[in-house]
């Protein structure tokens, strides 16, 4: 079997050995409905307490703000349908145009409903200017929801001032943060945020756990009804062994973060210079703001589902934007937002570098992308010497 | 979704035949769109009313790439006649596999950048005439 170079980190990434073994024993000896009160039961709450108490920790909140979902998309989806539904006189959002599809569709979906929706532009490098939220900010806004940093291009949005004026403004501030969880410090206080979402697949947790931050003085609705799990808010018998999983997982990214962040900064300042050395390479995303590890890039003369399948032939594994390889054969909105044409986005290449990835990957990889897009330029038309 | 394409797909898209330009063509034809992702050029050599020479380029994804390798070589030796029936169900036929139906248009582009090339040999031979 040819080896697998995976720098797709952004999309998913391989649960660690060690969260593995955190989890095991919730499978079977440790099996325990959570609700019940025998000793089994007794002692998964006990785990999913830890957990908690664990994530609130290092995100600086109250145990009792967190609440464990199925993943970002839920956090995201509850987030912004139970703050509508909790303060219903107020019929005004805002957002960007780079938010991920878990919160875009959500708030269109209200807008549908008749909800007055503004969202925000960024500029040619992904950043939202937090004066533009300031002035779009009117009486019967009900929330401002902007991510953390963008799970395409990397760039890290302005939260902690965005967070500072939705306070001041008396405003509901969400933000998505399946990108940076364990990646970046996130300090819930100090950022200002009332709702937070994040995912535990994306730093090496299993798949399917997630979780929303709820301030305490923020009054939600649940989506999801049933048997009052997540005291009352969130239905549904716990993922015992996924909430152990994500709560090991972000301590063990805590732990490493300032080790890692260093290695991946040097391993992508590496690669993106061997990248854009190839003419007509360019880079997309901001050039510093961005999130460890991510590289966005578009090339001149090709097409970006191509080249994932001859980097597919190499073994390295990465994302493309182009709306050649998606089913609605549109190019990224992420992409079309900073203002790089169809056409443009089209060649456009995603490498999101992670915990397993070496000097060596990277060399490989940077060689395997010159030859691809020498190769698809050679057949290309547009892509003329 | 990379490794769900048949294999004639991948197998033309990594290899594929005839690629590249005829330098002074009978007949060249150019379709598609660079916004909308695809773009196919075909060039023609025409002998005794047969197709003697036909090369492609494609900008594109990997089944135009292959599509567009799979017409050359279904071209190549026909009567002009016989060139401009060829039809892009008869492209997908070849391909031994399902492809997603958004890439149907793929086949479409094919049949018509040949068309197109053929279309262009016609003109010159009025021309020539």
């Amino acid at each position: 079997m040819k080896k697998i170079i995976y720098v797709d980190h952004a999309a998913t990434t391989p649960v660690d050995e060690r969260v593995i073994k955190a989890m095991l024993p919730f499978f079977k000896e440790k099996f325990g409905n959570p609700s019940v009160i025998y000793d089994l039961g007794v002692e998964a709450k006990k785990a999913i307490e830890k957990s908690r108490n664990k994530i609130a920790e290092l995100i600086n909140a109250s145990p009792d703000e967190i609440f464990f979902t199925s993943g970002g998309t839920e956090s995201d989806n509850w987030a912004i349908k139970g703050i509508a539904e909790a303060y219903p006189e107020k019929k005004h959002i805002i957002t960007s145009n780079i938010e991920h599809h878990a919160v875009l569709n959500p708030i269109e979906w209200l807008e549908a409903k008749g909800y007055e929706i503004t969202y925000l532009k960024v500029d040619a490098q992904g950043l939202i200017n937090s004066k533009d939220v300031e002035k779009a900010i009117r009486k019967d806004t009900l929330m401002v929801s902007i991510m953390h940093a963008n799970n395409e291009i990397g760039t890290i949005e302005p939260i902690e001032e965005i967070g500072r004026i939705c306070r001041e403004k008396n405003v509901i501030f969400h933000t998505d943060a399946v990108q940076t969880l364990g990646k970046l410090p996130i300090d819930i206080k100090k950022m200002n945020i009332d709702l937070l979402s994040a995912s535990s697949h994306k730093i090496y947790g299993p798949k399917g756990v997630g979780m929303l931050y709820v301030r305490k003085d923020i009054k939600i609705t649940p989506l999801i009804h049933g048997g009052g799990q997540e005291r009352k808010m969130r239905s549904g018998t716990e993922n015992v062994p996924g909430i152990v999983g994500f709560a090991k997982a972000l301590e063990i990214a805590h732990k490493n973060m300032n080790k890692e962040n260093e290695k991946l900064k040097q391993l992508t300042d590496y690669l993106k210079k061997e990248i854009l050395s190839i003419e007509g390479a360019h880079l997309n995303g901001h050039p510093i703001l961005r999130v460890p590890g991510n590289l966005n890039f578009w090339f001149e003369g090709i097409e970006g589902e191509g080249l994932i399948m001859l980097l597919n032939e190499g073994g390295i594994c990465a994302s493309t934007g182009s709306a050649c390889s998606t089913s609605s054969l549109k190019p990224s909105h992420v992409l079309t937002a900073i203002g790089i044409s169809p056409e443009h986005s089209h060649g456009s290449l995603r490498l999101t570098l992670g915990r397993s990835t070496t000097l060596k990957d990277v060399k490989f990889i940077a060689k395997i992308v010159k030859a691809s897009v020498e190769k698809l330029r050679s057949m290309s038309v547009t892509w003329r010497k | 979704m990379a490794l769900a394409y048949p294999n004639e797909v991948m197998k033309h898209f990594l290899k594929p035949k005839n690629m590249g330009e005829i330098k002074n063509p009978d007949g060249y034809g150019k379709v598609g769109n660079p916004s909308c992702g695809d773009v196919m050029e075909i060039f023609i050599k025409v002998k005794n009313n047969k197709i003697s020479q036909i090369k492609f380029k494609t900008l594109g994804c990997a089944v135009a790439i292959a599509l567009s390798s799979i017409l050359t070589q279904v071209a190549k030796g026909k009567t002009i006649e016989e060139a401009e029936k060829i039809q892009n169900k008869d492209l997908l036929k070849l391909l031994k596999g399902d492809i997603p139906p958004s890439k149907f248009h793929c086949s479409v582009l094919a049949e018509q950048a040949l068309k197109a090339a053929i279309e262009d040999y016609k003109k010159r031979q009025l021309q020539k005439n």
